[in-house]
């Protein structure tokens, strides 16, 4: 499974509890769809610390690095 | 002889003179910057006349409800403004919501108006289509004419902002004069209208603004929701001082927020206790210190006492508020930052020009140190609830005098000899979390509603962070099969994300008291 279909499915099941791709593009922002909060990002960043190894900082949570499964994927990209 | 210019000295006596006054002493002065995007007192004016114009042009009368369902954006505080300026009732509904409560919330307000943004045409457009009463929709940014429900016509909000010409003069209002509708959680799971007057709006906020030692130079940071009334009077105080708000959308990104109060000189911080445990686990990693910020203040649940070192260290020039209040009277109580140190589990006195006072059941005085259900006295208590009577008559009691209403909280505190407050309990099951109210009846009538589920009982789980997490207890009907993920999906569709229940545990059944009612208390 690619990078990009993990975070999707990732997201779909953890905060929209569905498995309907088409609830989300993978360029939709989390923050402004209402998708995400300020619990459900620190569930995110643990997830993606867990799942692909890395190590995310405090000052890298930012909506350059999270708003959107394709700036999540270029995230994990760019710390792999 | 030179005639010289004499300023006339107008008392505030509405909500929107405020705002006024501070485009007229200082138009140039940036009253809000919204995510990095600077407005003037003069922008602000004028945009909002702009759009009052535009209600009007659209039959918007003295007193009609208008229902804002937006995030913390510059089109929602002009259309905040706009509606006071129109002489209308201003309704924030926070973002979070879903479909069947807004249209819950239209229906119960009779709504004339709704103003929302494009990206909640998912949640916006089914409840426009069901409420019959809407006669004009406003939204903000791009949307297609597809997408739009088709029964209400829609208003760019944007290009009506950019042809309208300013209202001439703004709506004939008086102090008594109901100025918002603020919706909230009640026991019996369906949202309350707290109406607020004008006069009880003004005073509440500078109340604030004395006992928060407040001034024009203030740079306010809002990170909280402008529909959650701790985030609007952040605006209302800011635009009376004619000081400077910084809105960001929400507190998501900290990394962000840090950097925003490092660049913008933020000099006031207001939060719930879930964001300052999110900054002190941060802080226990990486220090973080924000020298600028003189102020912080807390309310929505209690500041646990633990946390008050580190927050020392993270706002090492900050006197640090603790607070406690409902939204029938906006506020009750603060404590002197002074007193911090000694006397860190109390949420202090009333807040200035109000009495609050502690009453058995029977309605007879408590001794010092006694438990007693907490009533406040003042002009910032609300005028009821929207057409809820009885409701409201629980609420709201005759005071000392013949014909004085003071509110009746239902909460139980215990007072000092210093008359400081101490909170022992709520009268209700109301459960707070991450800052916000829920009640546990919305929820189970939620999850009965879900096909396959026979009983439900929701709790709250005292959580550090949280404050109280939501656990749901459920049982299933013969046959029926359902995992936790489909019983999230259902809650995630109807309720707000915090109402959402972060566990879900499915039993056979659930345990009854001697007299057949579902027991809670086991399931604590």
């Amino acid at each position: 499974m690619s990078t990009e279909d993990k975070i999707r499915g990732y997201i779909l099941e953890n905060y929209l509890f569905t498995d309907d791709q088409s609830e989300l593009d993978s360029s939709d922002s989390l923050l402004e769809k209402g998708i995400i909060d300020s619990t459900g990002i620190m569930e995110l960043v643990f997830y993606l610390e867990e799942d692909f190894k890395i190590k995310v900082e405090d000052d890298e949570i930012i909506p350059e690095n999270m708003d959107s499964v394709n700036s999540i994927v270029n995230f994990i990209d760019s710390k792999q | 002889m030179q005639s010289s210019h004499v300023e006339i000295i107008r008392p505030q006596r509405l909500l929107r003179d405020g705002m006024i006054a501070s485009a007229q002493r200082h138009p140039d002065k940036n009253a809000v910057v919204v995510e990095g995007k600077a407005y003037s007192y003069a922008e602000l004016l004028h945009s909002s006349l702009c759009m009052a114009n535009v209600f009007k042009q659209n039959n918007v009368l003295k007193g009609d409800r208008i229902a804002i369902y937006m995030n913390n954006t510059w089109p929602c505080i002009v259309s905040i403004y706009a509606t006071l300026l129109a002489g209308g009732v201003f309704m924030a509904i926070n973002p979070q919501t879903k479909s069947d409560k807004l249209q819950f919330m239209l229906e119960d307000s009779e709504a004339k108006m709704l103003i929302t943004e494009s990206q909640l045409l998912k949640n916006f457009s089914p409840a426009v289509k069901n409420y019959k009463g809407l006669t004009t929709l406003i939204i903000s940014g791009e949307t297609t004419s597809e997408s739009a429900p088709d029964n209400v016509d829609y208003i760019n909000f944007e290009d009506a902002l950019e042809i309208a010409e300013p209202l001439g003069s703004p709506e004939k209002v008086i102090p008594n004069d109901l100025a918002a509708l603020i919706y909230t959680s009640g026991s019996t799971g369906f949202p309350k209208g707290v109406m607020q007057s004008h006069q009880s709006m003004v005073f509440a906020a500078w109340s604030l603004i004395e006992y928060q030692r407040l001034s024009e130079k203030d740079r306010i940071l809002l990170v909280l929701p402008i529909a959650f009334d701790y985030g609007l009077y952040q605006l209302l105080m800011t635009m009376k001082l004619g000081a400077t708000l910084i809105v960001e959308r929400s507190f998501v990104f900290p990394a962000q927020i840090y950097k925003r109060i490092e660049e913008e000189k933020i000099t006031v911080f207001p939060a719930v206790p879930m964001i300052y445990a999110l900054m002190i686990s941060s802080h226990k990693k990486k220090k973080l210190c924000f020298p600028t910020i003189t102020r912080i203040t807390n309310t929505a649940a209690a500041l646990s006492a633990e946390l008050i070192p580190y927050l020392h260290e993270v706002f090492p020039n900050a006197l640090i508020y603790k607070m406690y209040g409902l939204t029938e009277c906006k506020r009750v109580s603060y404590l002197e930052p002074e007193l911090i140190d000694d006397k860190p589990q109390s949420v202090g006195q009333a807040i200035p020009g109000t009495e609050v006072y502690l009453l058995s059941p029977e309605g007879e005085p408590v001794a010092t140190g006694e438990t007693g259900i907490l009533h406040v006295r003042g002009p910032h208590i609300m005028m009821g609830y929207w057409k809820r009577p009885e409701q409201t008559s629980e609420m709201i009691r005759p005071g000392k005098y013949p014909g004085e209403k003071v509110l009746c909280t239902g909460d139980l505190f215990k007072m000092d000899e210093d008359g400081l407050l101490y909170f022992v309990g709520r009268s209700d099951d109301i459960i707070k979390t991450r800052g916000e109210k829920v009640s546990p009846t919305e929820v189970e009538n939620t999850l009965i509603g879900i096909p396959g589920i026979k009983e439900s009982a929701v709790v709250g789980i005292n959580d550090d962070v949280y404050g109280q997490q939501i656990k749901a207890f459920i049982s299933l009907d013969d046959g029926a099969t359902l995992s936790d993920r489909q019983v999230k999906k259902y809650c995630s569709d109807k309720l707000e994300n915090f109402m959402v229940p972060s566990e879900i545990v499915i039993l056979d059944e659930l345990p009854k008291t001697d007299n057949g009612k579902i027991n809670k208390k086991i399931l604590v």
